[in-house]
């Protein structure tokens, strides 16, 4: 194979401004879908654990929606689709003065597909509690949400960490596909550092650094995480 | 002060409790035994309401446990509850644990909430250890923690549901002595357990259930001496014979 390897071009103008423009469309992309994902995720798990029917239907059918289509697809239906779906004056107020329409679409689009793994989390995290915890809460006279606030979810939400890193840095992954609708994040920059410089063995490599040390920055702050909020003894020693 | 009339319960077409009637006055102890499944803890979880039942009703201070405008936080509130597995909450200390009812429901402050806490645990006995998490405590501190968890509420009246069958045997006496304090100071208990021991110092009156039937209810001497079903015979016999 014949190719000029050229790493400088990585740091030349304007290459390694792109990449650093890369860089923070993915962070902000990631980081405020992320933030969606986790508390419209959080209460879609837990209305699938509660006792009365209606919210727990709300909460499966929401989960089997956003989670049993492409990712990829539900990214062009955001785009797309859904300006032409609502109302006409909203339609129009999205094409045309919405900032930001794609980074905007990207978010919504990954943050409530994340959202519905993150329910799924939330559920089994909640579910893996004894059902004798709850029946201690109730019978010392707490109110189902108090139960939630100050039992289920403080010890439901330690137990799914480790699952829980997993969607965040899978959310910085599938930041990538936001590509597709125009969001100039990392992989976008790095296509186009290709495009013109024909250095494509460099760009790519230069994106794959940075997701993994993205990625690597998350699982360290995940793994303190994991030890901050650690129960003294619990899960450690022998069953009660 | 508990008055249980004609409690029907069904598990989908399993029927756990079958009319089952009894009562319990002010300062009245009552043990309830039986041989497993005959249906003694979910009797004792529908008088809190913990266990909805199908037919029948209970009251405790005249309020209706089953009735559809009864608050049943608040009325559970002030029925104490002991569990087998003691339930403690893991994430808070023994502290946090006798704390949170009182702050979160009866709404005291936190410094009252601790010194009473404090009080609660020097009584079971466990003054050093409030800092300690469940985890870190044996079982038998761990359920006299959550007693003196359910006695902060000030309770009216004490659900225990077989306190000491996930002892080991060397942790059931500071259990059940606690218990026995407990029952001395004039609370109104209801305990299921296959203690007989505890049943013969402390108990006013004896239950036996089987099958989903309250197939004995007498007084304590009663029901040692001469009882009437040949079914709580056989049961005392199995049960005492070592």
């Amino acid at each position: 194979m014949r190719y000029n390897w050229n790493w400088g071009i990585l740091f030349q103008d304007p290459y390694f401004e792109w990449l650093i423009t890369g860089i923070e469309w993915t962070l902000i992309v990631s980081s405020l879908a992320w933030i969606l994902a986790f508390s419209l995720g959080s209460l879609v798990g837990v209305m699938r654990t509660l006792p009365q029917r209606l919210p727990r239907a709300i909460g499966a059918a929401y989960v089997e929606l956003f989670r049993n289509v492409p990712l990829l697809v539900q990214m062009f239906i955001w785009f797309y689709v859904m300006p032409e779906l609502v109302p006409d004056d909203l339609g129009r107020w999205i094409k045309r003065d919405m900032p930001y329409p794609e980074a905007t679409s990207a978010i919504l689009c990954l943050g409530t597909y994340t959202a519905s793994r993150v329910a799924e989390q939330v559920r089994a995290g909640i579910e893996s509690i004894p059902r004798g915890q709850r029946m201690a809460g109730l019978a010392m006279g707490l109110r189902t949400w108090q139960v939630y606030r100050y039992l289920l979810i403080p010890v439901g939400y330690r137990i799914i960490v480790p699952p829980m890193t997993s969607e965040f840095l899978t959310i910085f992954k599938n930041s990538s596909l936001a590509l597709t609708i125009g969001v100039g994040e990392v992989l976008m920059q790095a296509r186009q550092i290709e495009n013109y410089t024909f250095q494509g063995f460099e760009a790519f490599t230069a994106a794959t650094i940075i997701y993994v040390a993205v990625t690597l920055v998350v699982v360290a702050v995940m793994a303190r995480v994991e030890v901050k909020t650690r129960i003294p003894g619990y899960g450690v020693r022998k069953g009660r | 002060m508990i008055e249980i009339s004609n409690i029907n319960k069904w598990f989908g077409s399993f029927h756990v409790l079958k009319n089952c009637s009894t009562q319990v006055a002010k300062g009245e102890v009552v043990v309830i035994c039986g041989p497993s499944g005959s249906g003694k803890s979910t009797l004792i979880k529908c008088v809190n309401g913990l266990e909805p039942f199908q037919e029948g009703t209970i009251t405790v201070n005249d309020i209706s446990v089953g009735g559809k405008g009864t608050d049943l936080s608040k009325l559970r509130a002030h029925i104490g509850m002991v569990f087998q597995n003691f339930e403690l909450f893991p994430h808070m200390t023994a502290m946090q644990n006798i704390c949170l009812g009182q702050t979160k429901v009866l709404g005291r402050s936190t410094t009252e909430a601790q010194d009473r806490a404090n009080a609660l645990l020097q009584r079971v006995g466990l003054g050093e250890l409030g800092y300690k998490y469940p985890a870190e405590l044996s079982g038998g501190q761990q359920q006299r923690v959550a007693i003196a968890r359910a006695l902060a509420m000030d309770p009216i009246a004490m659900l225990f549901d077989e306190p000491t069958s996930a002892l080991d045997p060397e942790m059931i006496n500071e259990v059940l002595d606690v218990m026995q304090e407990l029952a001395r100071s004039g609370m109104t208990m209801m305990v299921v357990t296959h203690e007989m021991g505890f049943a013969r110092r402390v108990a006013d009156r004896v239950i036996f259930m089987d099958q989903g039937e309250i197939v004995e209810d007498a007084t304590k001497d009663d029901f040692f001496t001469r009882s009437r079903s040949e079914r709580a015979q056989l049961f005392l016999s199995k049960i005492l014979q070592h």
